[in-house]
This record gives C-alpha cells, structure tokens and sequence, in this order.
C-alpha cells in the first residue's frame, strides 16, 4: 500500500479527483488481500459533475426584469439597423452574392483551380496528364483527355482536354495535393458560377489557363535549367507586385462557355 | 334603412381589408424585422417584373408574401386518409373564421357623422351617426372571449381528426394551453372592466379620454399597468408564438396539430396566426392604450392638461382615428415580433407552472387591489 500522491490541484474538482482515485486504491487493495477474484469491490460511486451550479441571482429570477434588458437589447440592434437601412446604408453583415463580392478571401481559401503553364513553353500546361487527380478525387469532378507531342522530348504527353464539373466539386484540395508536377493549383477566389444551366459550371481547358502569377511557377527542365527562361510568362506580371492573385475573369464580359457539345457528353464516357 | 346598409358594408369591408392587410404585410414585417434583428438582409429576392421591360421592382422583398401565397396555392393538396374527414377539411376554418371575427366589436374609430363628412349627402343621411365599428355590441369582451376560445376547438379538431400521434399530442398541447391562458387573460381584464364599468369596447375606449393625476392620459395601462403586462403575456401565450409555442415543436411534434396539413389548408393556420398577432395588437391599443384616441383627444379634438381645447373639423377627426388605430396597432405587432425573436422557449411543464402558479396568482391579487381601489375611490374614471 502507497501513500497517494495528491496532485498539484488547483480546483476544487480536481482535488476532489484526486481524493477519489487515492480512496479508490486504497480499497482495491485491501480487498486484494482479502480475496483475488473481488478485485473490484462496490464502492460508493461518485458522479462527476460537468456543468456548473446555477448562480442566477434575484434579479435573474425576477423573470421578466431580465426579459425587458433582453427586449432592450434586441430592439436597440434592430433600431440601429433600421437606421441603417433608412440612411442608405448596409445594416447587415452579409455579402450581396452574386451581385457583391467578397475581397477579404482567406491565402489559404480553396476556391477556382488553375492550371500552371510551362517555363519553357508558355501556354501549354504543366500537366503530363498522369490522371492522379482524377483518380484521388473524391468528387469525380475531373476529365482528362492526354494527348502526345513525340516532338517535345522533355513533355511528349500533354493535357489536351482538361475540365472540371464545378456542380459537383467539394472543394477538398485532394488534386493540388495528388499532382506531381505542380499542375494544377487553388487561388483564394471562389468560381463565378450562380445561374440557372448545370452545363455551364463546366470549366475547360483554356479557363483553366488563363492564371497569370506574379512569381514563377514553371518546372524547370532540361538539367541545371541554365538555358530555360526564369520568367514565366513573356508578359509584365498584372497589376504590380501587391496583387498575388490576379482576377481570373469576369463573369460578365468573358462567362466561360460550356465546354460541352451534347448534352451529358461528359458523363456518358470516360475518356480512356 | 339603406343608408345603414350602405354603411355597415363600408365598415365591414374595411375591417376585413385591415385585417388581410395585416395577416400578409406581417409575414414580410416578421421576416424583415427578425433580419434586422441578427445583423441579416432577409428576404429581398422575389420581384415583379414590369412587363414587356427589364425593370424589377424588388420593393425590399414585399413580394415575398405574395410568392408564399402563391406557391401554398399551387402545393400538393395531401390529405391524410382519415375517418373523420369533415373535421379534417373543417378544422383551419374553425381556427381562422372566429380570429376574423373577433375584430367585429373593436372600435377602430370615434363616431362617424356621414352628413358632415360629405356634404352632398347631408339631406339623404340626415341626423344619422354611426360608431365606427362593424358590431355595436353591448356585450363586446363577451364576445372577443367567446370566439377566442373557439380557436381551441379548430386545434383540437385539426389534431385530432389528422390519424397521427403527432398531430394528436399538439392538439393536446395547445388546448390545454390555450384553455389555461384563456383563464389569464379574463382575469387581468376583470380589473379595467371593474375600473370602466362596462364590456362595450367603444365605452371603454371613450373612458380613456379623461386625464386622471393632472397631466396623464386616462388610459388603461397607465391605470392598470400591471394587468397591461400579464395580458400581453397571455396573450402571447394564446397565440402560441414563441416563447410559447410548444404545440409547435419541430424536434418532438413536427408541426403540432397542423402537422398533416398542406397547402393553403396550412397556410390558413399560419394566416390565422398572423391575423391573430394584429388581433392582439389591437385588443390590446383598445383596452389599454386609449383604442383609437391619441392622448388627450376625444371626437371633437383635443383637450390638454392645462384647459387648452383644440378643436378639429369632424374629417380631421375621423382621418387622424383612422390613422392613430392602425399606427397603435403595427407598433404592437411589432413588439410581438420583437419579443418572438427575442426570448427563448419555455419547457412545456414551465408553461403550464407559468400560467398556474405565477399568471395566475397574480392576476388575483391584481384584482382584488383593483376592485378595493375602485371602492375606495368611489369609482374611478366613471
């Protein structure tokens, strides 16, 4: 038999823990000596109490005292919203979508996908269409149709058809993770897509390029690299050094268009 | 004879119009004030579009009740298979027509003399005069009483013809909820009927014109404010709306004992309830908030603490009653919402121990203060 150490205890709750677990050692083993199959004797069961005592005072029973600072409370946020409104201004927290939008986007936001272009070959994608984000995602969103270019020895296959079926897409991230080749990334922004036509929330290839980053992004090939452009793109990076990510595009003037011929075309085969 | 007619019509055709006006300008004000309430929009999306143009007129989302309305019309009619498919199809009427008809024997305006208001007419009217209200019942609390209490019989009706267990217990519920606020609500009301000396609402309202104390108008909350508090309580607790609305638990009784209706049959329950928040509003600006009176006014104008008279011009009068009823009574439906989206729900036990053993008690020793008061004084406000 050990004296029970009494833990560092700096509530009520937790001395009284303590207590237990000591009372209840002690009783285990007297009755360990006593017999070996009883080993776990009826013990005065203690229940341990999660939640706290009510501490309401008078005032809080005088029910209806606290129902008028209540009432207080919720008609001052509604007055002073009404207020709002009547003056012209917004008296609400809520973003207007689709007719407003956000711009405090989180970095880490998993919105649009973009494709990555190459460094050496500006334009085409990074992709070698190695369909592991098709396969890894959960959602089944992504078609994939690889093409061969026998003349580009560093990148014969390609992505000739890429598109992603944004009515379906759960926005995991799984296919930025899965791609081997720095392909396919997410930018902050969240696609443009609210309407009427399921057909139309398709993006295809070239929507997926149209990503113009400020830093270089390209997979260098070719050895050291020495010989390969470091920039990216042949165009001056957009809208200075502040804006990481660009717009993709707007949805009014440039609405992506369905990449879709027939209707179902992208459900009926998969493109082996 | 004809010229009662003629006028009897107008004002029945107004109380209802008031009345629809409310039950569906209501359903917009919950949704928009709760919205305001929480830092939201609301609702903002349905719109009428002028045709042969582009223009929508959104109107702050006003369109919303008509979208309701529309789409409860269109529904699905499902019907339960029920044996007892009269007091099934009969039951939201029960529950919606005495709400309407309560309104019968408010006030909601002073006297209207016709020969005054239009002239032309001055020879066909005559002498006649007309207290603006659609019944001029002597018995007028009776009867807000009378058909208040047969909304219970709607309830118990609908649960009890739906063949569902859960329609069955929310009947239960809102009877025997309703039944015991019912009790209430009288009770708190002994007190001004003792103080005014009559159960004719127009009376009543007349009553609260004085000045009692010197500069106070002589209105009923400021004569008994206490049973202003538990009458809009009970009151609220007869609506069954939140804080009381325990006959509709979405979690343990779906809808209560409207849960097997669908469609406009439903939508009569909710329109019911709607009508009955203004219904409140109004019983309650009548009995305790001077009714159609602003402070200080009786039919002639008005009559300031000091002895200053200002008299108005009898269409004055009667357009600024008009307007005075309703503005008292959307501000009180306001405040209903106001507390609806405020105040959590009780437990079901809480309700009825609320009712009995706190309503209750109280609404006596309101009375008897009340009733030795009155004799004190001999009377007051008579």
């Amino acid at each position: 038999m050990s004296l029970p150490v009494v833990r560092a205890a700096n509530s009520a709750d937790a001395l009284s823990d303590a207590l237990n677990d000591a009372r209840s050692e002690t009783q285990a083993a007297v009755s360990e000596g006593a017999s070996a199959g009883a080993r776990y004797v009826d013990r005065p069961h203690v229940r341990r109490q999660y939640w706290n005592e009510p501490t309401m005072g008078t005032w809080e029973r005088v029910y209806l005292l606290e129902v008028v600072r209540g009432l207080l409370v919720t008609g001052g946020v509604f007055l002073r919203n009404l207020g709002k409104w009547m003056t012209g201004r917004k008296g609400a927290l809520t973003t207007y979508y689709p007719e407003e939008k956000r711009v405090d986007y989180a970095q880490g936001n998993r919105g649009k996908h973009v494709l990555t272009t190459r460094a050496d070959k500006p334009g085409a994608p990074q992709c070698i269409a190695c369909n592991m984000c098709a396969t890894v995602c959960p959602a089944k969103v992504i078609e994939i149709e690889a093409g061969f270019d026998l003349a580009d020895v560093a990148h014969p296959k390609f992505a000739a058809r890429f598109e992603i079926d944004y009515s379906r897409c759960v926005f995991c991230g799984l296919c930025v993770e899965a791609c081997p080749e720095d392909a396919i990334r997410t930018l902050p922004e969240v696609p443009d897509f609210p309407g009427h036509d399921r057909r139309r929330m398709w993006l295809g290839r070239e929507e997926l390029l149209t990503w113009r980053p400020t830093v270089a992004t390209g997979k260098v090939y070719g050895g050291d690299g020495a010989n390969v452009p470091t920039h990216p793109h042949p165009s001056p990076p957009l809208e200075g050094e502040g804006a990481s990510t660009p717009r993709l595009f707007d949805s009014h003037t440039a609405a992506p268009s369905p990449p879709l011929e027939g209707e179902g075309a992208g459900r009926t085969g998969r493109h082996s | 004879m004809t010229q009662d007619l003629v006028i009897a019509v107008m004002f029945i055709l107004y109380a209802i119009s008031v009345l629809m006006g409310f039950g569906t300008i209501l359903t917009w004000v919950e949704r928009k004030q709760a919205a305001l309430m929480s830092d939201r929009i609301g609702a903002n999306r349905a719109y009428i579009r002028i045709p042969g143009t582009q223009v929508k007129l959104v109107w702050w989302g006003l369109f919303h009740g008509m979208a309701d309305g529309l789409k409860m019309l269109v529904k699905e009619d499902w019907r339960p298979k029920t044996y007892d498919w009269y007091a099934y199809a009969v039951a939201p009427w029960v529950a919606f027509a005495p709400v309407l008809l309560v309104f019968a024997v408010i006030p909601f305006g002073g006297t209207l003399v016709p020969a005054l208001l239009v002239p032309p007419l001055a020879d066909w009217f005559g002498d006649r005069v007309y207290p603006m209200q659609v019944a001029q019942l002597d018995a007028g609390l009776l009867i807000v009483f009378a058909f208040g209490g047969m909304t219970i019989i709607g309830a118990m009706l609908a649960g009890w013809s739906s063949s569902n267990k859960f329609s069955l217990l929310g009947a239960l519920r809102a009877g025997s909820q309703m039944i015991s606020y019912e009790l209430v609500m009288g009770l708190t009301l002994l007190g001004l009927i003792l103080i005014y000396g009559t159960v004719n609402l127009d009376e009543a309202v007349r009553a609260q014109s004085g000045i009692v104390l010197g500069v106070l108008p002589a209105w009923g909350i400021v004569l008994q404010p206490f049973a202003a508090v538990l009458f809009l309580t009970a009151a609220i607790a007869e609506n069954k709306r939140i804080p009381f609305d325990l006959p509709e638990a979405e979690s343990e009784l779906i809808a209560g004992f409207f849960t097997e209706y669908s469609g406009m049959r439903m939508g009569l329950f909710m329109f019911a309830e709607f009508i009955e928040i203004a219904i409140i509003g109004a019983l309650f600006a009548t009995l305790f908030l001077g009714g159609y009176n602003l402070p200080y006014m009786n039919d002639l104008g008005f009559v300031f603490p000091g002895g200053y008279t200002l008299s108005l011009p009898h269409w004055a009068v009667v357009l600024l009653q008009l307007a005075t009823f309703l503005a008292k009574v959307f501000v009180l439906c306001s405040f209903q919402i106001l507390i609806r989206w405020t105040l959590p729900r009780f437990r079901y036990d809480q309700v009825l121990t609320f009712a009995w053993k706190f309503l209750f008690p109280l609404a006596l020793a309101n009375l008897i203060v009340t009733a030795v008061a009155v004799w004190l004084l001999g009377g007051l406000g008579q």
